[in-house]
């Protein structure tokens, strides 16, 4: 009989096998410029450009619009208000807020109130130049004391208890109270916001964009366009970056180009300008917490109160979650005792703060880190070991502010180790004796932990699918609910499922994320996208087994459960039969070879009326040590060196982990340095551009920076004992923020504990270093 | 006509619109889309694409090719005239990738991969360099790249080790046949009718009596901001950048003339040889890419406060030369800057070029600049001091600063206060530190406050104070290593 097709053939190289450093699957076709994002797809020669036309106001009613010239712009053949929407105007992620077009209400500088289609990307941004609106502007809130003040909240707050705060705080010896100004966060995706819209037939459409959530997508083009989602498929195969900044926010440009392709007929690109991108896209939310830290004579903490208030901008969108898990990790890895957490969800007349990396995590968690410095400054110790006697205990003190018993806690023995493969108490010794004679350069060291939760806090998001199709020559492709924005999922997920049939990654293929593919899918983020869709395409590979088990089994008179794939083999006992052979006898039998996988996370509950629960599956745990210079006449600084230890659990891909471990430290390095976020009295983002706003440069990162991964598998079940490697890194750069204020501490002999709300640009440690010295003037 | 070398192919422009980026004809006219639009103002990299151009560097030597990496995004089409113009999609050969990118994979140094294609070119450019870069090399080479993924350890190590054993590339290989082809695209009638390239004075001067609302530039990173920021439309433009007059650097005994239209990537290794102690204002002068293509003079023209070359040249008393086609004249650097962007130029005139004098032996100079980040940042505070110290007393202290007023500007009531005084006296800091404290009242705005400019325009003061005097140089004043600067100074 003529076989199928021919046999390729049998690769002896394993290259499947998962917890090996694969390369990033797209690695070769972005080197040489091939990786096509969704502005380089072929055009289509009816494609026309959307241009986005927005308030030149902070808050105000809109009075009236003349859009006669931009109509009458060369090129334009559509110019479309909230008036043109044909379905829902509100395209709020969870809670409603967020119109998809000014609804004649101003809510924040540079809200979109319509949108021009032309023939060019430059006539229809030259067009939406030309509107006359005017607005009658009201007072606007910009700041979290404003809205606090006038009870101006997106949402109710919430509050977590754990024993009597007021009764263990009056009866400690040491007593500190702290505020903190903490900036928000520019993703600086080097990908802008952009989607392309293709009418298909009647009122079908089909929209690429770079997304983590084209599910969503689909749902609110379907809603806005007032069709049922099947009628809707969204495809994203690759983003240029995301970090948060396109969970929910990359919607509404999907929703304008899909009713402008919708009302033409013709396809449709939106892609935003870096300038209006950087001011109509939320950022990591701006926060401004309390604390009030009790501690024994030894620096224990026997009462803690932490009120956290984040600026979330003028609607909800995610900012229930990001301040939950503000407040979720208020902790870090440290005991607070008895204690009290508030927190507040404030309103003001800014963009909608969004999703962002760590996930309101590290406003929480520096507030952590900035009471254990003061601690240890009070009390004239290491703050090191200050953070050692905090953390949480094996047997007692091991519960969190929301009544989750931490266990498998790696941390101590992870510091531990880091401490001493850093070699820090004899750098601090020399780092001290460099301080005495080194006047105007100051340097200084510290080492922080890391614990972050894992899982969606909305428990409905912890789940999954997958889609696996095995084509008759062996091949096969790969289809899951995750979006690749260069964190590596997808070469993570195709290494599971060559692990699962002992196949080479090139024989598996991870196909773009359809929505037509796989429904109803959870946003990657929350650092579950491999957790999740890692167990679904694992599910998926068992079933597609199991069928070619029981089928080779059978065949040989054996027993199906020990049946193995390894090596481009099916084997069993002393049987055994290429893979790709075995497929083909299958197809001739009627086997099926598609399979879907399904996963939901276990064991997690939350309740949130009493504040108690177990919102995490399990923790990731991390610890890095920096240490810096700092020029005093300048205020500049510089990192010197980074020693890291990170949890990953059992690495399903080394490389990928250390990669997201160095990015994610060097981002939260960018967050807490020189990353400044700055409005006019107007509400007009200022820091605009990327002339303005400053990321972290090839130079700022450390001349000396040790990676090393944490050996231990996760206790939990997660894929091949792995753990989430998102997020948790971006926190390793507290330890950035500590240790400068570390070397500005030096200034004072360690007595004081500078004021250094994040970002600590220049000009703000330079402040920091004028009251160190003003300090010390005043002591002689 | 423009011609050129497009990857392999030799192309011809003639017709265009002046004010067409790079960037946008590679994407939109071109198909070649692995170039990205990052941000369309020269700020991110990933725009980034490498010009070859033919060089000879004296004679007895043989042609050969310099590759520089430059922003498509912010370039106009005249600047590809007589070069190679390459982009991401020529690097390998068939599948087998160049050594940058195979290097680049290997050390996992991408991630999401949309700043990927500007790394490699500007990696690339750095491998065509004849020497060995190290670190330092590496982080200057690619300080116009923005990577939000990766944290860049290993795209440094990538191209350390790319460039460690260098082989032969596809590019060498042909090198003479392509020299040989650029040398053969002619020299003369590159304009098209909205882009006009003059190519000598004569013909510069028409073209601006034929054109006077049309504006001049040489690399275009200022004025392309205009076309992709302000969404301006320039219908006729005139590029300096072929007339012989503009693009010459000179040595006398005296100091050094500095065509106007040079780029600063073109003038640095002789400016520094000379000027070793500017080192820092020319490493933190923006990024490679933006000094592979602006120029010193675009730099003096714009007038922008803040401009980091304008307070090296005030405080070494640059002369600016300056021409109409008819007449030329020279005045010096401190009666250019008038006023906030307005400077002494008329309209019918351009600056022909720059003059730095050399500085006596007896002089101290430094240039300090701060700002947020130490790569591709506008300064928040600039200033290069030139004391000349004779037998320990002050002769004079010529200054310039940036970012304090709405000019560059010279603070001249130092020398006129601290003239005869010993340098090395504390007085002599104290009384220089009171009169910078009340020289500018500067403005807030997003790159630093009024206060701090003045705390910094003093500290900077005490930094040059500190390091020119002999008994506290033992002193660790910098946290940087400002690379090739010297530390040689004269005796005081």
């Amino acid at each position: 009989m003529r076989k199928l097709i021919e046999q390729p053939g049998i690769d002896t190289a394993m290259q499947g096998a998962a917890g090996k450093s694969h390369k990033h699957e797209s690695a070769a076709r972005q080197v040489s410029g091939q990786a096509r994002y969704v502005d380089d797809m072929p055009e289509a020669t009816n494609l026309h450009h959307v241009a986005i036309g927005v308030s030149p106001v902070t808050a105000g009613t809109i009075t009236s619009i003349d859009l006669s010239q931009v109509k009458s712009s060369a090129g334009v053949i559509d110019v479309i208000t909230v008036e043109d929407i044909p379905g829902h105007i509100d395209i709020g992620p969870v809670y409603p807020g967020d119109p998809l077009l000014a609804n004649s209400e101003i809510l924040y500088h540079s809200q979109p109130i319509f949108a021009v289609l032309a023939s060019s990307v430059t006539l229809a941004r030259q067009a939406a130049l030309k509107a006359k609106i005017a607005i009658a502007e009201s007072q606007a809130c910009l700041s979290v004391g404003q809205a606090k003040a006038q009870d101006n909240f997106v949402h109710p707050p919430h509050f977590m208890h754990s024993g009597d705060f007021e009764t263990s705080y009056q009866q400690s010896p040491i007593q500190i109270e702290g505020k903190m100004l903490i900036g928000g966060q520019e993703h600086m995706y080097l990908e802008g916001q952009v989607s392309m819209a293709i009418p298909e037939e009647e009122d079908r459409i089909l929209v690429y964009t770079s997304s983590q959530h084209p599910s969503e997508v689909q749902k609110l083009i379907a809603e806005v366009l007032d069709i049922k989602l099947h009628k809707v498929v969204v495809d994203m195969r690759r983003m240029g970056g995301g970090f948060g900044g396109k969970e929910t926010q990359a919607a509404q440009w999907a929703c304008i180009a899909a009713i402008l392709a919708s009302r033409n007929k013709v396809a449709v690109k939106l892609r935003l300008p870096r300038m209006l991108d950087m001011m109509v896209t939320g950022k990591r939310h701006p926060f401004e917490n309390r604390f009030k830290v009790a501690t024994d004579n030894q620096g224990l903490i026997q009462a803690t109160h932490v009120e956290i208030n984040g600026n979330c901008g003028h609607s909800p969108d995610l900012s229930n979650a990001i301040v939950d898990r503000a407040m979720f990790h208020a902790d870090n890895g440290y005991f607070l005792a008895d204690s009290y957490i508030e927190g507040h969800r404030c309103r003001t007349n800014q963009v909608s703060h969004t999703a962002y990396r760590g996930f309101g995590g590290p406003q929480g968690m520096i507030v952590a880190e900035a009471m254990m410095d003061a601690i240890a400054r009070k009390l004239g110790k290491d703050p090191l070991a200050v953070r050692k006697l905090n953390l949480y205990g094996k047997d007692n003190r091991n519960t969190t502010q929301y009544g989750m018993q931490v266990e498998h806690n790696l941390l101590a023995d992870l510091i531990d180790k880091l401490e001493a493969s850093c070699d820090y108490q004899l750098r601090r010794k020399q780092i001290t004796e460099f301080n005495k004679s080194s006047p105007l350069i100051k340097k200084g060291l510290s080492l922080t932990p890391v614990k972050f939760g894992i899982s969606f806090t909305a428990k409905h998001l912890n789940q999954a699918g997958a889609l696996l199709h095995i084509y008759t020559d062996g091949s096969m492709q790969i289809n899951h609910g995750g979006t690749e924005m260069g964190q590596g999922l997808h070469t993570k997920i195709g290494q599971i499922v060559a692990n699962e049939f002992g196949v080479p990654l090139s024989h598996v293929e991870v196909t773009s994320t359809r929505t037509d593919k796989v429904p109803n899918t959870s946003p990657t983020a929350a650092s579950s996208g491999t957790d999740l869709n890692g167990k679904a395409a694992q599910n998926a590979c068992l079933a597609i087994k199991h069928r070619l088990a029981d089928f080779y089994a059978e065949q040989v008179k054996g027993d199906p459960k020990q049946v193995v794939f390894t090596e481009q083999y099916v084997v069993l006992g002393d049987e055994q039969i290429a893979f790709a052979e075995l497929i083909q006898q299958a197809y001739m039998k009627r086997i099926s070879l598609s399979a879907t996988g399904f996963y939901k996370t276990p064991k997690i509950h939350y309740d949130r009326n009493t504040g108690k629960g177990r919102p995490f599956f399990y923790f990731a745990y991390g610890a890095s040590c920096s240490e810096v210079s700092v020029d005093t006449l300048t205020g500049e600084y510089k990192v010197d060196r980074v020693d890291i230890l990170h949890d990953v659990g059992k690495s399903l891909n080394p490389a990928i982990d250390i990669g997201q471990i160095e990015g994610g430290f060097i981002q939260g390095m960018g967050w807490l340095t020189s990353e400044e976020l700055l409005w006019d009295d107007t509400g007009k983002l200022t820091s605009n551009n990327p002339a303005t706003y400053k990321i972290p440069a090839i130079g700022d990162t450390p001349e000396i920076f040790n990676v090393d991964l944490y050996p231990r598998a996760n206790d939990e079940d997660s894929i091949y004992h792995s753990k989430a490697v998102g997020e948790p890194p971006f926190m390793l750069a507290n330890s950035v923020w500590c240790a400068l204020k570390d070397a500005i501490s030096s200034i004072t002999d360690y007595q004081i504990d500078p004021v250094l709300h994040p970002p600590a640009t220049p000009e703000k440690v330079y402040n920091a270093i004028e009251q160190a010295q003003t300090w010390v003037e005043k002591q002689a | 006509m423009i011609s050129f070398l497009l990857n392999n192919e030799i192309t011809h422009i003639d017709q265009t619109k002046a004010d067409l980026t790079l960037l946008e004809y590679l994407r939109d006219q071109q198909k070649l889309t692995g170039t990205k639009e990052g941000c369309a103002s020269g700020d991110c990299g990933a725009c980034t694409v490498v010009l070859a151009e033919v060089v000879n560097h004296g004679k007895n030597t043989n042609d050969s090719l310099e590759y520089r990496a430059i922003n498509s995004c912010v370039t106009f089409l005249s600047a590809l005239h007589g070069k190679q113009l390459i982009s991401v999609e020529h690097l390998s050969e068939q599948k087998k990738l160049h050594p940058v990118q195979q290097s680049l994979v290997e050390h996992h140094g991408s991630q999401c991969g949309f700043c990927t294609p500007g790394f490699i070119m500007s990696m690339f450019a750095l491998y065509q360099s004849p020497t060995q870069p190290d670190r330092e090399g590496v982080i200057q080479a690619l300080s116009g790249n923005l990577c939000r993924c990766t944290g860049y350890r290993p795209i440094i190590d990538a191209t350390l080790k790319a460039c460690e054993n260098k082989i032969v590339d596809k590019f060498q290989k042909v090198e003479p046949e392509t020299i040989n082809r650029l040398k053969d695209i002619t020299k003369q009638n590159i304009s098209t009718s909205n882009l006009i390239v003059p190519t000598s004075r004569e013909a510069l001067a028409s073209a601006r009596a034929t054109y006077p609302d049309a504006n001049v530039f040489a690399g275009s990173t200022d004025l392309a901001l205009q076309v992709t920021q302000q969404l301006k439309t320039y219908e006729k433009l005139i590029a300096l950048s072929a007339v012989p007059e503009l693009n010459e650097l000179t040595e006398n005994e005296h100091g050094l003339l500095i065509g106007a239209a040079l780029p600063l990537g073109k003038l640095e290794s002789k400016l520094l040889q000379h000027f070793p102690q500017l080192s820092e204002l020319l490493w933190r002068f923006a990024a490679t890419p933006i000094r592979n293509q602006a120029s010193l003079g675009g730099n003096v023209a714009n007038a922008s406060p803040i401009g980091d070359m304008p307070p090296a040249l005030l405080a070494l008393n640059a002369k600016i030369h300056i021409d109409d086609g008819a007449q030329k004249r020279i005045i010096p650097a401190s009666e250019f800057f008038l006023d906030y962007r307005k400077t002494a130029l008329k309209p019918s005139q351009w600056i022909e070029a720059i003059f730095i004098p050399f500085t006596a032996q007896n002089n101290y100079v430094r240039a300090y600049k701060v700002s947020k980040r130490y790569e591709d940042d506008i300064s928040a505070v600039c200033a290069v001091f030139n004391a000349e110290i004779i037998d320990g007393k002050v002769h004079s202290i010529n200054n310039g600063v940036g970012g304090v007023a709405a000019i560059p500007a010279s603070v001249t009531a130092l020398s006129e206060a601290l003239n005869g005084e010993l340098w090395s006296s504390k007085k002599t800091f104290e009384t220089g530190n009171e009169i910078l404290k009340q020289a500018f009242s500067p403005l807030d705005d997003v790159r630093a406050s009024k206060s701090y400019r003045i705390a910094m325009l003093c500290n900077l003061w005490k930094r040059f104070w500190l390091e020119t005097n002999q008994s506290t140089q033992k002193i660790e004043t910098r946290i940087v290593h400002i690379p090739s600067a010297t530390s040689e100074m004269p005796d005081a």
